[in-house]
């Protein structure tokens, strides 16, 4: 065998191009790139709220805090109402995969009936959190603004734990994180219109394949992941 | 266009395997399981005084990293995915970790202070 035959030989490793290495669609590596550089915003903002809570002496109780649900009690009932919220968000990212699933088997009609599914449940998890918003808001809370420092005692464990900086930390904070968050969820839910749409039009049959389904299936399962550590840092910890 | 020469090498899984709707239904009953033990320990074991606020964070952020991994592996599909993807994922949040360290111990180290003063 010569040296020209040699060159000639087609490499056939993963690496050697010609071929996609991860095997992967385009479109679906830029959304998991783009989805790392997001988590990365995320944590940021989260590694913020941590580093303040580490240097305050005390923090606004998560429990005595949130701790109405709206129209059946106005106190008494500690995170049953952050509660539903998480099971919501849970449950539309179940129905999420259920229709990546069905766009694997290229079924257009239970894709537009799971599509529709995640699409109320995002509406649904808006609404609970505008909910939260205005009865934080009510309660005294907003960017820049603190009940008084007597009322602040109800959101404290002990009374003579109030700090109005930490107060203040926690609503700049919570209405940042939560808000950055329900923006996204309310991107997700457009763009799960938008797919839907276009699943409905048929767009997606004619080419043979539900990949779009997938990379907003990515997005919408991300949504999901940050409220896990947004749920934790802010109502659990 | 290079379709065809997809390999099939590594795991049985390629591009077109998805979850199963017994397994999506069984990632989410262990979703709701995690979150249920999380409202125990905040509603029951910590008011009880079974465990105290610091055991319970721990095991917060312990179940927390385990629902991320349910979601990213099976909702997300990455198990499924090659481990060049997997790794390019997953190595970077070495940064996070760096960073989290960094700004924990100047947090904790602005607490001392303001309590010195």
């Amino acid at each position: 065998m010569n040296a020209v035959s040699q060159l000639d030989q087609v490499k056939t490793g993963p690496w050697n191009g010609g071929r996609s290495p991860w095997s992967v669609e385009y479109g679906k590596i830029m959304m998991w790139f783009f989805l790392l550089s997001d988590a990365f915003t995320f944590s940021s903002l989260l590694i913020y709220y941590g580093a303040q809570r580490f240097s305050k002496l005390t923090w606004p109780a998560p429990d005595k805090v949130f701790q109405s649900i709206p129209g059946i009690a106005e106190h008494g009932a500690p995170l049953v109402f952050v509660g539903i919220m998480t099971f919501i968000l849970i449950m539309s990212s179940v129905t999420m995969v259920l229709a990546v699933e069905a766009g694997h088997r290229r079924s257009k009609k239970e894709v537009i009936g799971w599509m529709i599914a995640t699409i109320i449940g995002g509406f649904m998890f808006l609404g609970c959190q505008a909910i939260e918003w205005t009865h934080l808001h009510h309660d005294g809370f907003w960017w820049g603004q603190i009940p008084s420092a007597e009322e602040l005692k109800h959101f404290f464990l002990k009374p003579e734990d109030v700090s109005l900086i930490a107060a203040q930390q926690f609503a700049n904070l919570f209405f940042t994180i939560t808000g950055f968050h329900g923006f996204h969820v309310f991107s997700g839910v457009i763009i799960n219109i938008i797919i839907l749409i276009m699943t409905i039009n048929g767009t997606f049959e004619k080419r043979g394949h539900y990949l779009m389904v997938e990379k907003v299936g990515l997005y919408w399962h991300f949504v999901d992941l940050v409220w896990v550590f947004v749920f934790t840092f802010f109502y659990l910890v | 266009m290079s379709e065809h020469s997809h390999s099939t090498e590594g795991h049985g899984h390629d591009d077109h395997a998805g979850l199963s709707k017994g397994k999506i239904w069984k990632v989410f009953g262990i979703l709701l399981l995690i979150t249920v033990i999380e409202f125990i320990i905040a509603l029951v074991f910590i008011p009880k005084g079974y465990m105290t606020q610091h055991v319970g964070n721990y095991i917060y952020i312990a179940l927390t990293l385990l629902k991320a991994f349910y979601i990213v592996a099976y909702f997300m599909h990455l198990k499924y995915e090659k481990l060049g993807l997997q790794l390019a994922l997953t190595v970077s949040f070495v940064f996070i970790i760096y960073f989290i360290v960094l700004m924990l111990i100047e947090g904790g180290f602005l607490n001392i202070h303001m309590m010195n003063h």
